[in-house]
């Protein structure tokens, strides 16, 4: 992987920049002051704990829960998302982690969903064509795209579900947990897929659990705890660091029991 | 899963993928098909069959080609009130009131038209927009207030028999003038025997054309199609059994334009529900709401349009009826009209559970709602007992809906 080493901000302008975002659900502050930049052509990977946020404020940026305050400016325009229609028409294509499939839909129809070609007689030639197009470029294990989505293993549906966000060629694309459910030959697909997303100039959000992933493409990894940024730190940065990050503390149950495994070890010859 | 050769057409490049071509590859496709619990037009065929056989074993006049010409008269005004239930049943909705709007819409006719003097467009054109603005409230209940349609229609249900009984005021009954366009319409206007045969021909001329571009096209794109013979096969099939109907029907009064015109609405339904994204959008917001939502479909749209167009449809209904029986009463509407109406959907196909069905299966639907009901009445049964029946047999659809549904998911199909 080649990390830009040091670059913490690429330069130019973001091509979305959040300022003091925060989102309450009543009582419950579920976000609280977050800033974040992104920068066309990098990846930028969005960890934390379970509850820390992640996918709220993935679903702020795809306009289905508004902020309850703070700005969003995209392109250095200030925008509002209040509809999830409004982020895809400005460019922001999400991946949600449970994919957002209609089951009763064959796999062309739901890549087109929302985005059919003449809307008053549906080209369904074309847009076969284009599904297959796509499919192939992310070397998908697709059987046929008539198929509806019920019939397709878990693999299978996160790949379409890929593939329905490059569907409008975005600026920046959100991929919420994109390796949760994949085999390993296909993890590595994923991950060649989002250099190949950077390489062709997308922003890429990319929010995962698998810190082997994160650090095997991101540029940028930005913690979040408990609602709030929690630190930005690069590939260089070491696993202890980031784990504490985003515990919260240096002394936490991964390094418990990193100590544990090493002190069991120890007496071994 | 690069394209080692351009012979292997796009959709053809998996091997684990079996190929059904030709007329071999259509029949073991269909069989796999019922296996799996995607039962489509199958337990209408077996319906209509059965019960064709046993009502003719009991009174032979059920078959005589007049009696099945009023029944295709009968099953018009039903019928375009069914095609409206397909539309919220796809959206996992339901409208229970439809049979209070027919009744309100026929009623409307007969006050504005009879009592009032309007001409007589204007107070079928009053009546439906009537329909458009009910189904306009249950929608915005349903996407302001999170109403159950369930709910909102249950009291739209008592509410516009009010309004029905209100409007027809103490004589309760309406009669429409016989020589009227309407009633004769409803009653008497059948097609001459060369529109019929025409009408018969049509379907297969343009299943046939349809299905030569869409082959063109296809092999033009690198894709593989399901071949000639399997098109010209279902296009001779389907003008030879339409040929034969109306052959048989022309024996006795001919076809009625009533229920050419219910056709004329479930073909122009069927191609907005497939071929439009309007179509698509209804589906996926029945399949899965939250995902339509995020595909940037407008969810609350859709939702008002599927309760407008039933409502519509509705009194649509209502004036079909109130036109077959010449009258617009405090009856009209009330009893079973608003269970038929969803029995004959759900036979014809269309799941309750939301996502799954077609306009065809209000047709399919009504044609078996429309046999019983006619078939129970030539044996001179009571209402109690007709009811009882239609009760029964809209209780077995329910059930061969619900084990289909259970089946499709075990075959990992939607």
């Amino acid at each position: 992987m080649t990390a830009p080493s040091a670059v913490i901000s690429p330069p130019g302008e973001p091509i979305l920049r959040l300022r003091g975002i925060s989102k309450q659900f009543g009582a419950v502050s579920a976000l609280a002051d977050i800033d974040l930049d992104i920068y066309a052509g990098e990846v930028v990977a969005l960890v934390g704990d379970n509850g820390a946020g992640k996918s709220t404020l993935v679903k702020t940026l795809a306009g289905v829960h508004q902020p309850t305050s703070g700005t969003i400016e995209f392109m250095g325009q200030e925008v509002t998302l209040d509809t999830p229609a409004k982020a895809l028409e400005l460019g922001i294509a999400t991946v949600f982690q449970d994919l957002a499939l209609c089951e009763n839909l064959d796999v062309v129809a739901n890549l087109f969903l929302g985005h059919e070609l003449s809307p008053w007689s549906l080209d369904e030639v074309a847009m076969e064509v284009r599904a297959w197009t796509l499919l192939n470029e992310l070397s998908a294990r697709i059987p046929s795209v008539r198929q509806p989505i019920a019939s397709l293993s878990g693999g299978q549906r996160q790949t379409v579900a890929i593939a329905r966000s490059l569907l409008l060629d975005p600026k920046v694309i959100m991929l919420d947990e994109p390796t949760a459910a994949l085999g390993v030959a296909q993890t590595a697909e994923v991950l060649n897929l989002i250099e190949r997303l950077r390489e062709r100039g997308h922003g890429v959000i990319l929010i995962s659990h698998n810190m082997e992933d994160v650090r095997a493409v991101a540029d940028r990894i930005v913690v979040l705890r408990l609602g709030r940024n929690n630190g930005i730190f690069t590939t260089e940065n070491s696993n202890e660091e980031l784990v504490a990050a985003i515990t919260g503390a240096t002394e936490n149950a991964v390094s418990r029991r990193y100590a544990r495994k090493s002190e069991e070890l120890r007496p071994q010859p | 899963m690069t394209h080692e050769s351009r012979s292997a057409a796009l959709d053809r490049a998996d091997v684990r993928v079996r190929h059904d071509e030709g007329i071999a590859g259509m029949v073991r496709g269909f069989i796999d098909r019922i296996r799996s619990g995607d039962l489509g037009m199958l337990p209408v065929a077996v319906g209509l069959i059965l019960i064709a056989t046993v009502f003719t074993s009991l009174n032979p006049v059920f078959v005589a080609p007049n009696n099945l010409v009023n029944l295709l008269f009968d099953a018009a005004a039903v019928g375009c009130i069914s095609l409206g239930i397909v539309c919220v049943l796809l959206l996992g909705e339901i409208d229970l009131s439809v049979g209070s709007m027919s009744g309100l819409a026929s009623a409307l006719v007969g006050v504005l038209w009879v009592n009032m003097g309007t001409p007589l467009p204007l107070a079928v054109l009053g009546a439906l927009a009537t329909g458009a603005i009910v189904g306009f409230i249950y929608g915005v209940f349903l996407n302001r207030f999170g109403m159950p349609s369930f709910v909102s229609t249950l009291a739209g249900l008592l509410a516009l028999l009010g309004f029905q009984l209100y409007i027809l005021g103490p004589t309760g009954s309406i009669n429409l003038p016989y020589s009227s366009p309407l009633v004769r319409f409803g009653q008497i206007l059948v097609m001459p025997d060369w529109l019929s045969y025409l009408l018969a021909i049509v379907p297969g001329v343009v299943m046939v054309l349809l299905g030569l571009r869409t082959i063109r096209m296809r092999a033009a794109a690198n894709l593989s199609n399901p071949g000639l013979s399997v098109l010209l096969l279902k296009a001779g099939l389907l003008t030879a059994a339409l040929l034969i109907a109306v052959f048989y029907l022309n024996q006795g009064r001919g076809i009625p334009y009533m229920f050419g015109l219910f056709v004329v609405l479930v073909v122009v339904m069927n191609y907005a529900l497939t071929r439009t994204k309007w179509g698509r959008s209804m589906f996926a917001v029945g399949g899965n709401t939250e995902a339509a939502r995020r595909a940037g479909i407008n969810v609350n749209a859709i939702r008002l349009y599927a309760f407008m167009i039933c409502s519509t449809l509705a009194a649509l209904g209502g004036v079909l009826s109130a036109a077959r029986l010449a009258s617009a009463s405090q009856q009209a509407g009330t009893g079973d009209v608003n269970l038929n109406a969803i029995a004959a959907a759900v036979i014809g196909g269309t799941s309750l559970f939301g996502g799954r069905g077609s306009a065809w299966s209000a047709l399919l639907g009504i044609l078996v709602i429309q046999s019983i009901s006619n078939g129970l009445t030539l044996l001179n049964l009571s209402s109690s007992l007709r009811y009882m029946i239609t009760g029964a047999v809209l209780a077995v659809a329910v059930i061969v809906d619900s084990l289909a549904r259970q089946s499709r998911a075990s075959h990992g199909r939607a």
